[in-house]
């Protein structure tokens, strides 16, 4: 499968710290944003990431943990989920 | 990069509706414990098992968390453990028997706390064409093995296309179902809801409480049950004008990829474990939590209750869309694969059951089309075991005319009469007692004997 990748999206109102927050979380473990795109959906703020995790200085499930809690703080949804499910689903 | 509609329509699909995992079962084959010395044959099952499935629930959980789907169940099935038997009970009374056989459910039920799955399937007999003494054993101590174990899953296959119907396994297992329930009476019969009996049971699902580690299976064996009634719910509400045809498209489309998702796990828990990857299982297996209906998806394409006139086509288009979708995406399909219909696990039936919408006649029609049978239901206690049997024998009949996997799973609710509402808990759901036709077939199926197999088994 080649290198560890990560699709994290987070949703919410928008607010002004939303970027840095979760990118400066993913910085602080060794997380390497690779793409990154934002829309508004339905009046929702969404956030889609596309992040290398090769070189990660902590557990996957760790720095899911850790993303999910950022987000409570930032007042949004963040969720993750391995590249590989976004592949086997859309991919043949 | 993915586009956003592909990352939102995932992200949808397993957080908005409830698409998962339903079980990652690990098959064991025990032939090779078999010994006359029954302590020794016991110590085998155990080291084997704990030994192969000790890492099965921390591996599963590792690969939930890192992919993030979530994985529900964990299980183990095992060689039918009437094979087992065989050679202990030979020389052996049949009370002495049966005390060994019960020993050996129990033994089962400790391996399940000990690694820490949910269920172990295969405390199972086959016996479609006649009884082996070891089968005839097991199958007797099924009440007092299935009453004193909560792990313990059973499953008697006794009809198959090749073989026709065991009648006289059919009558027995009336009475066998009566005496669980009689004998779990404080739990409203719930050891009949680790019971099934079967017509061409999948040597390879994944779902209890038929799954066990079926003959021509290799030593070791993960095999997926995917499931996601609700991502179809979802298709079938968004899209409420479309045609059969183009509905059925919308549903094969989504199927394909809760379907790969089946197919990643698969592989990854059989790469950790160093195991085959057997199949997925294409199945749309309801639960009590709101969403995660089939009755829904039903009565979302059109129907007022599912029961009404229409179900049957529903459930077989549901059916059909799912298993053509399905097939793409994975390299083996297997087990039961189809929707399931089991009344007290879905939310849905359980309502159409109440407004009087469903009765046993209209979801034994249901049967032919979808892949399980006649699942979950809870009838009254006062039921004869001639029309127990006679049920069974009907469902048989539609599994080996039609060449399919056809399970019976009822619960005859001990002192309770039809419209009565009882709970069995958790994922199993509670239900009304459905009404069962108070007209008898006792003479028809005390005929017994076999019954032929039919015309459509001579191939080749």
């Amino acid at each position: 499968m080649g290198k560890e990748r990560l699709i994290i999206i987070t949703l919410g109102l928008d607010r002004v710290g939303i970027v840095s927050g979760i990118s400066s979380t993913l910085a602080n473990h060794n997380a390497n944003i690779i793409e990154l795109t934002s829309s508004e959906i339905g009046g929702s703020f969404v956030m889609i990431m596309l992040v290398d995790i090769s070189t990660l200085n902590t557990s996957t499930s760790e720095l899911q943990r850790i993303l999910v809690n950022k987000g409570k703080k930032l007042g949004v949804q963040v969720t993750v989920q391995h590249e590989d499910v976004f592949r086997y689903m859309h991919r043949i | 990069m993915f586009s956003k509609e592909e990352v939102i329509e995932t992200f949808e699909m397993i957080h908005l509706s409830g698409l998962n995992i339903r079980t990652v079962t690990l098959g064991i084959n025990l032939l090779d414990c078999i010994d006359k010395d029954f302590d020794i044959m016991k110590n085998k099952i155990h080291n084997k098992m704990t030994k192969k499935a000790c890492n099965l629930i921390k591996e599963v959980n590792d690969i939930e968390s890192r992919f993030g789907i979530p994985i529900v169940n964990k299980r183990v099935a095992v060689t039918p453990i009437s094979f087992l038997l065989e050679s202990v009970v030979a020389d052996l009374s049949d009370k002495d028997s049966i005390t060994r056989s019960i020993e050996l459910a129990k033994t089962l039920n400790e391996i399940a706390f000990e690694i820490g799955v949910d269920y172990i399937g295969g405390f199972s007999a086959m016996v479609q064409k006649g009884f082996t003494k070891g089968s005839k054993i097991l199958i007797e101590s099924i009440p007092k093995a299935l009453s004193n174990t909560e792990r313990v899953c059973s499953c008697v296959n006794i009809a198959a296309t090749k073989s026709g119907i065991n009648v006289d396994a059919a009558l027995k297992m009336g009475e066998i179902i009566k005496k669980t329930a009689a004998m779990t009476k404080k739990r409203n019969g719930i050891g009949c809801t680790k019971l099934s009996v079967y017509a061409n049971v999948p040597p390879d699902t994944p779902f209890m409480p038929a799954a066990h580690h079926g003959i021509g299976e290799s030593e070791f064996t993960i095999n997926v049950g995917i499931s996601g009634p609700g991502v179809i719910r979802t298709v079938v509400e968004k899209n409420p004008d479309l045609d059969f045809r183009s509905l059925a498209e919308k549903i094969k489309r989504t199927s394909f990829k809760i379907t790969r998702v089946g197919e990643l796990i698969g592989r990854e828990v059989a790469n950790r474990l160093n195991v085959n990857f057997g199949i997925v299982d294409l199945s749309l297996a309801p639960t009590p939590t709101k969403g995660e209906s089939i009755a829904d998806i039903i009565q979302m394409m059109g129907i007022d209750y599912c029961g009404a006139p229409g179900s049957t086509a529903a459930l077989a288009l549901l059916t059909d869309a799912v298993k053509k979708g399905g097939s793409m995406a994975t390299s083996f399909v297997g087990g039961m694969s189809g929707a399931f219909i089991p009344v007290s696990e879905d939310s849905g039936m359980v309502k159409a059951l109440q407004v009087g919408a469903l009765s046993l006649e209209k979801l034994e029609a249901m049967t032919s089309v979808c892949s399980v049978g006649l699942d979950m239901i809870a009838i009254p206690g006062d039921t004869p075991v001639e029309t127990i049997s006679a049920i069974i024998l009907d469902a048989m009949a539609i599994g080996i005319m039609n060449n399919k996997p056809m399970g019976v799973r009822l619960i005859p609710v001990p002192n309770k009469e039809a419209g009565e509402k009882i709970e069995f808990g958790g994922l199993l759901g509670y239900s009304v007692i459905m009404p069962v036709s108070k007209f008898g077939s006792g003479r028809f199926v005390k005929r017994g004997g076999q019954f032929p197999s039919p015309i459509s088994s001579l191939t080749g």
